[in-house]
């Protein structure tokens, strides 16, 4: 037992935390024009997007740093490289990929998610798309799946500009700037009106240099009548200095169009990761979001349905654990702006080991909302006396007319429940670990069946050492 | 031959947030015979029955206990299940968001003899299943969530019958249940005791469940001691008169409301057990 109470502090995350040293070029670390410029003429970008840049990071350096949620003092921008260049060029094959490169994949398990059923896979190495490739039947539906530099020159360059971080614009946040000045890699997909893909597409993202960030731009369009199931994997080996992650997510959900976003993140225990992902639904739309939030020091994400279409709606199941050393804080946005539109909300959070979960929620219900109604509910669970776990949903209703619920339990996994499980001859490790993959489960109902293994598999990893 | 002994309970005193539940019990439970402990509400008889399993919520102020020549005191639950010791709960647990099937796995791994996997786990499963009258749709259920009573305790019974553990300990297995649950609860145990030559400790302050049952020896517990044990008979005199003449003397008055409540419950003439009126009596033994 004394062994295993060593592990609470530092969990055996070996399976996860696995780098190869790997000659790359970098640019100078710190923030300046010069830098911004550097990214833009290396991606050979049109000229809109190196002022798209330039005018985002004046507003970084304007931006206050957030003051309400967890301390940020870690992070030191100018010890972040900003942009780390793998040696390989993309590529659209597998066979064709870099040994190492291919070994982590494999690690990840991407190969064999590719060849049981999924469409498309583009993962990011670093911060440049090295691997992409697309199955047949996506591709003659029309529908378009690549990396999105490469489509800012494309076929749908002047769709992209006209989307690019509008639902997310650089004045939004700090890191929102921060992202408009340096994002790099991430995907493009559009699936036109009426295209219905009934697999997922997939994407895994790393990042596996020390001191890089990562900021990768996801634009995601789906016309009328179109349905999409993205899911979006992430996670990161360990690494000694500060590591941020400011990603950006935007999806545009069209009329009676549905998109499901799922993302397991598993960020290592260094990461800040400050992501922003936001959709907008029109008219009897949908988006339904599915997020499983493990690893990274401190977190901030709250991904924001804007549901701007008369009877549009969204779902979010979330899941959030935050371990020792880290501060989650995690939730979700809801702005009903149109009439009869509806959202429902259901997350669930682990803490452990003095790890402090928040859930913060903000629902708005705007003058044209009539009709409207959300519910949201969210259950804690504390593993011990150390962590913590709060709430602080807010609602902003300016409709007489409109159906608002909020439920919220704190709990913690019953000594009787142990026992019963320990009777039937499951270490206390095990009984409890079962219990806490219970609790999760209806997230992992949510999750195509490999990621609800993988997420019961971090739950496992999390759990570790966790008698003391 | 002390080996004969699988069950040695030496002077065991057990509390609970600093109250004396048991008192100085010693009890010696040979292998292959049917012990039943009996005794009112409150007389601390499921409290023997967590002890002898491991229940943290109870501290062994003295005494030991001793299962097939080892000292398990200060054994884990989990241990003492590896070991061969099964506790069929008065309360079985619910837990949210765990299918039974992977419970039941989980009993299972590890286990020499009765480890199996994927189609002979499901067959065996599903035997069970149907020879304990469960409807095969439960076991795709989550742990005991949406079971009744009289469910819950088959899937007792059908643990112990999966485990075949070398000493069942039976907590009120008959409380809550209808005549037919009941005589499906009566075949597993009798299908227990044949299938592996199982020793049973029966808990119970009723007799119906003993009716088909060869009794070696009956114990009473009253106020935290055992007060008598002797053959089957005791147990019909039991039934007969109740547990009066175990009390006298010192008789806490805190518990007599209890004691009568049982009295009334033993005599019920109804013979359903499970539909004793609300108020009769409490179903659990204090813990």
């Amino acid at each position: 037992m004394t062994r295993k109470r060593t592990e609470v502090a530092d969990i055996d995350r070996s399976m996860y935390d696995f780098r190869f040293d790997n000659a790359c070029e970098r640019v100078d670390a710190g923030l300046t024009p010069a830098i911004v410029e550097e990214i833009s003429r290396r991606k050979n970008e049109p000229a809109w997007m190196r002022a798209f840049r330039l005018e985002s990071l004046e507003a970084y350096h304007a931006a206050a740093t957030p003051d309400w949620g967890p301390a940020l003092d870690g992070l030191d921008m100018e010890n972040i490289v900003t942009y780390v260049k793998p040696d390989t060029e993309q590529k659209s094959d597998w066979e064709s990929v870099p040994d190492d490169i291919k070994t982590t994949f494999d690690r990840l398990g991407i190969p064999e998610a590719e060849r049981s059923y999924l469409a498309g896979v583009g993962a990011q190495y670093d911060s440049e798309l090295v691997y992409h490739s697309m199955q047949e039947s996506a591709a003659n539906m029309g529908i378009v799946y690549s990396g999105i530099e490469e489509a800012l020159t494309g076929e749908y360059a002047d769709l992209i500009r006209s989307r690019f971080m509008t639902l997310v614009p650089p004045s939004d946040h700090k890191f929102a700037a921060l992202h408009g000045a340096v994002w790099s890699g991430g995907s493009f997909v559009y699936v036109p009106a009426g295209a219905k893909l009934d697999f997922p597409l997939q994407s895994y993202f790393r990042l596996n240099a020390k001191g890089a960030g990562q900021f990768e731009h996801t634009l995601i369009i789906v016309e009328d009548d179109a349905d999409l199931h993205f899911i979006e994997g992430c996670s990161a080996p360990r690494y000694n200095v500060a590591n941020l992650h400011a990603g950006c997510v935007e999806l545009f959900v069209g009329k009676r169009a549905r998109l499901r976003y799922s993302t397991i993140e598993n960020w290592s225990k260094n990461m800040y990761n400050l992501n922003t992902k936001r959709a907008v639904v029109d008219e009897e739309g949908s988006v339904e979001w599915v997020s499983g939030s493990f690893g990274s020091h401190v977190g901030y994400l709250y991904p924001m349905s804007v549901l701007a279409g008369a009877k549009s709606s969204c779902t979010f199941t979330g899941i959030t654990f935050a371990g020792t050393a880290q501060n989650l804080d995690t939730g979700c946005k809801v702005v009903l702006a149109a009439p009869e539109t509806s959202a429902a909300i259901q997350t669930k959070s682990i803490s452990k080991g003095g790890g402090i979960s928040t859930f913060r929620s903000s629902v708005v219900a705007t003058e044209a909302a009539h009709g409207a109604s959300a519910s949201v509910s969210c259950q804690s669970l504390m593993l011990d006396d150390a962590s913590r776990a709060d709430t602080i949903p807010a609602m902003d209703i300016r409709c007489k007319h409109v159906d608002i619920g909020h439920e919220a339990t704190i709990g913690r996994i019953g000594d009787d429940a142990v026992f019963y499980l320990m009777s039937r001859g499951l270490s206390e490790e095990a009984a409890r670990t079962m219990v806490v993959n219970g609790f999760a489960d209806p997230v992992g109902k949510e999750l195509p069946l490999e990621y609800a293994v993988e997420m019961n598999n971090l739950i496992k990893l999390e759990m570790e050492g966790a008698i003391g | 031959m002390s080996t004969d002994i699988l069950l040695s309970i030496q002077g065991l005193s057990v509390s609970a947030d600093g109250k004396r539940i048991l008192d100085d019990i010693s009890l010696d439970i040979p292998a292959g015979e049917t012990h039943i402990v009996m005794g009112p509400n409150g007389a601390g008889k499921s409290t023997l029955g967590h002890a002898v399993m491991g229940d943290p919520s109870y501290a062994v102020d003295a005494g030991r206990i001793v299962f097939d020549g080892r000292d398990i005191t200060h054994l884990s639950p989990d241990k003492r299940s590896h070991a061969g010791v099964f506790l069929s709960f008065q309360a079985p647990v619910e837990i949210p968001g765990v299918p039974l099937t992977s419970f039941l796995r989980a009993q299972i791994a590890g286990r020499q003899g009765i480890d199996m996997k994927g189609r002979r786990f499901k067959q065996r499963i599903a035997e069970l299943a149907e020879q304990l009258e469960i409807d095969s749709s439960y076991l795709d259920r989550e742990l005991g969530v949406g079971f009744s009573g009289g469910e819950k305790k088959k899937l007792e019974m059908l643990q112990l019958l999966l485990l075949k553990p070398r000493l069942a300990i039976l907590d009120e297995t008959d409380s809550g249940l209808d005549v037919d649950a009941l005589g499906v609860v009566s075949r597993g145990i009798e299908a227990y005791r044949r299938s592996c030559e199982g020793t049973l400790v029966v808990i119970t302050h009723n007799t119906r469940i003993l009716e088909n049952l060869p009794i070696d020896a009956v114990h009473v517990i009253s106020d935290g001691r055992l007060v008598e044990s002797g053959p089957a008979a005791l147990a019909d005199e039991i039934d007969a008169r109740g547990f009066e003449r175990f009390e006298s003397g010192k008789n806490l008055a805190a518990a007599s409301a209890d004691v009568r409540d049982s009295l009334h419950c033993d005599h019920a003439e109804d013979g359903l057990l499970g539909e004793k009126r609300a108020g009769d009596c409490t179903p659990a033994d204090i813990r």
